[in-house]
C-alpha cells in the first residue's frame, strides 16, 4: 500500500477533501451508488483504491438502499465502513439510516446537501439533511471543504468509540462546498490515520468464537428498551466525546470546532441561527454591522443530533431577538431551526424574541443583502421586545411576499 | 430476559448464540453445545404445525434423504441412522415423505392430534402397483 505526500495546504473542493479523509482512514468497505452532487467523494475513492492508497473494498450496488444495506453488512461484520449520498439517493437510504443506528453500526455517511424533488433539483439545500434528522445518527455540519474533511475525522473518532457507537453522518452544501475549491490544510497520512486509531471490533459476525445475531426482531416487550438505551446514549454519551474529539483535534492541528459555533456573539443583541455555508456569508455581514457599531452576531449549528441544547441556552442567554434561517421547505410548520431554538429557550431564563426565515431552496442564493434585511427585522424585534413581523417569512421567492403566522 | 431494563441489554438489539465461547461446535451434537436461552434451538415452535410426521422405523432404510432436506434441521441422525425428530422445531411441512423413497413411506404425514401408537398399527402395506 502507498502513502500520498500532501503538501501543507491543498485546493481541494468539499468532495475531494471528504474522499481524503476517507483515504487516510484506511476504510474496510465503502458500498456507493452515486449521485449528484455527492458522487466525486465515492468516484476518488475507488480511484485510491485502484491505485494502492487503500487496502478495503469498494462495492458498487444497485441502489442507495442496498448501498446503506451493503455498510450495514460490512459494518455488521466488523468493518470501518463509509459511503455517500444526497438527496434522492438520501431519501432511498432513509429505511436502512435507521437499520444502521438502531443496530448500532459506526458508518459514517458523507450528505452533500441537496434539495429534494419535485420538482428535481440537483442544487444545495437542506432537505436531506432534515430528512434524517429523527434517523438516530449524529448529524455534524461542515460549511466549508476544510470542515468537511476535519469533521471526517472527529466522525469516525467519535461514531467508533465503543461508549457511542452510533452512526455519524458529514453534512456539506451541494454544490457550494462540495463543488467550490479552497486552500485545505491537511494531515500527513500518519498523523490522520493516528488521530483517529485502529478500528476496534465490537460484537462483529466475523468474531467466529462468539456467534451474534444481528438484525433481530422485537416486538412490544423489547423494541421500547432497545430504543431507550439509544436515545439515553445518544443523549449523555455523545457530547462529551465529541468535546473530547474537539479538543484533542485542536491540539493537534491549532483548528477549534465547537457544537455550537460563534461569532460576533460576546456584545450581540440579535442573531441569526443558520447552517452550512450561509454561515459565512452571515459573518461578512455581521463583521460590517458591528464595524458600524451594531451588535449583531452569527451562531452556526455544528451538531445537528444530538441538539446541543445546554449550549444554546448558554449561548443566548442574553440575545434579545434571534432569527432562525432554514434552509428546508417545512411543509405545514415552522422551520426545524426555529423549533430546536424554540424547544431549547422556553424553559430557560432567555426573553428571545424568536422568528424564522425560509431561504435558498433548491440552491437559490442567500445575499447578503437579505442577511442585512433579516437583521433590520431582528434589531426591530429586540427594540418592540415583541415580533414586528409575521412569525415565519419566505426570503429571496418571487412573487407576492410570503409569510405565516 | 423479559425483565431486564433498558440498561440491561447490550447495544445493537443482537443476540448471542451461545453461553461464552463456540468451540469445536462442528463436531459437538447439538444438544451437548451451549445454546443460549436467545438462540432458536432453546425455543419450540411445535404450535405452527397442524399436521405432523410419523416416523417408522420398521421399513426405514437410512438413506438420509429426509435429514438432507428437512428445511429445519428437524431429522434427528446419529451415526447415519435416522432415529426421529424433532418435535420441537418440526413446522410439519411434509418434506420428509416427500422425498421418502421406502415401500410404504417409512414417514407420513398425520394430524397434529392423532395417536401415533395406533397409527404405526394401522400403517400402510406395500404399494403392490408401484414398482
Amino acid at each position: 500500500m502507498r502513502k500520498m505526500e500532501l503538501k501543507d495546504i491543498e485546493v481541494w473542493d468539499g468532495n475531494m477533501a471528504a474522499s481524503h479523509a476517507m483515504r487516510q482512514v484506511q476504510i474496510d468497505v465503502v458500498a456507493a451508488y452515486p449521485i449528484t452532487p455527492s458522487t466525486p467523494i465515492v468516484e476518488n475513492y475507488a480511484t485510491f483504491l485502484a491505485n494502492d492508497y487503500v487496502e478495503g473494498e469498494f462495492v458498487m450496488v444497485e441502489s442507495e438502499h442496498a448501498a446503506m444495506s451493503g455498510c450495514v453488512g460490512a459494518s455488521a461484520a466488523g468493518g470501518r465502513v463509509a459511503t455517500a449520498t444526497s438527496s434522492q439517493g438520501f431519501a432511498l437510504m432513509v429505511e436502512t439510516l435507521y437499520q444502521a443506528s438502531g443496530m448500532r453500526l459506526p458508518i459514517i455517511l458523507n450528505v452533500v446537501n441537496r434539495a429534494l424533488a419535485a420538482p428535481l433539483n440537483v442544487n444545495g439545500d437542506h432537505s436531506d439533511m432534515y430528512l434524517g434528522r429523527d434517523s438516530g445518527w449524529i448529524q455534524l455540519d461542515a460549511y466549508n471543504p476544510q470542515d468537511a474533511y476535519d469533521l471526517n475525522f472527529i466522525a469516525f473518532k467519535v461514531s467508533e468509540d465503543h461508549d457511542v457507537r452510533l452512526p455519524c453522518m458529514v453534512h456539506q452544501d451541494g454544490f457550494m462546498t462540495s463543488h467550490t475549491a479552497m486552500g485545505v490544510k491537511t494531515l500527513q497520512d500518519d498523523i490522520a490515520y493516528n488521530f483517529v486509531g485502529d478500528f476496534k471490533p465490537m460484537n462483529d459476525m466475523l468474531d467466529l468464537d462468539n456467534p451474534v445475531t444481528h438484525g433481530v426482531q422485537t416486538e412490544e416487550d423489547w423494541h421500547f428498551e432497545h430504543k431507550a438505551r439509544q436515545q439515553n446514549d445518544l443523549m449523555t454519551k455523545v457530547y462529551p466525546k465529541l468535546q473530547a474529539a474537539f479538543n484533542e483535534f485542536e491540539e493537534l492541528t491549532g483548528r477549534k470546532y465547537s457544537m455550537v459555533e460563534t461569532y460576533n456573539m460576546e456584545e450581540a443583541e440579535v442573531a441569526v441561527v443558520c447552517m452550512g455555508t450561509s454561515v459565512k456569508t452571515a459573518i461578512e455581514v455581521s463583521n460590517e454591522l458591528n464595524a458600524k457599531g451594531i451588535k449583531a452576531g452569527v451562531v452556526g449549528i455544528r451538531v445537528i443530533r444530538p441538539w446541543p441544547f445546554e449550549k444554546i441556552a448558554e449561548v443566548f442567554k442574553d440575545i434579545k431577538a434571534i432569527g432562525a434561517l432554514d434552509r428546508s421547505a417545512p411543509h405545514g410548520t415552522v422551520g426545524m431551526l426555529f423549533n430546536e431554538l424554540a424547544g431549547s429557550l422556553i424553559n430557560s431564563d432567555s426573553n428571545a424574541v424568536l422568528n424564522n426565515y425560509i431561504y435558498g431552496l433548491g440552491g437559490r442564493d442567500l445575499t447578503k443583502k437579505h442577511i442585512y434585511s433579516i437583521y433590520e427585522d431582528l434589531l426591530a424585534n429586540a427594540k418592540a421586545g415583541k415580533l414586528t413581523t409575521a412569525t415565519q417569512q419566505y426570503i429571496g421567492t418571487r412573487g407576492p411576499k410570503l409569510e405565516f403566522l | 430476559m423479559q425483565d431486564n431494563g433498558w440498561n440491561d441489554f447490550e447495544i445493537g438489539s443482537l443476540l448471542r448464540s451461545f453461553n461464552g465461547k463456540a468451540e469445536n461446535i462442528a463436531t459437538t451434537l447439538q444438544e451437548d453445545r451451549n445454546y443460549s436461552n436467545s438462540n432458536s434451538f432453546t425455543a419450540s415452535v411445535a404450535d405452527w404445525r397442524i399436521e405432523k410426521p410419523v416416523f417408522n422405523k420398521d421399513f426405514c432404510i437410512d438413506c438420509q434423504f429426509c435429514w438432507v432436506y428437512c428445511p429445519d434441521i428437524s431429522i434427528i441422525s446419529r451415526d447415519k441412522k435416522m432415529i426421529g425428530i424433532d418435535m420441537d422445531h418440526c413446522k410439519g411441512c411434509g418434506i420428509c415423505v416427500e422425498v421418502c423413497p421406502t415401500n410404504p413411506k417409512s414417514l407420513l404425514m398425520y394430524g397434529e392430534h392423532e395417536d401415533e401408537e395406533s397409527i404405526l398399527a394401522a400403517w400402510p402395506s406395500k404399494d403392490k402397483e408401484k414398482k
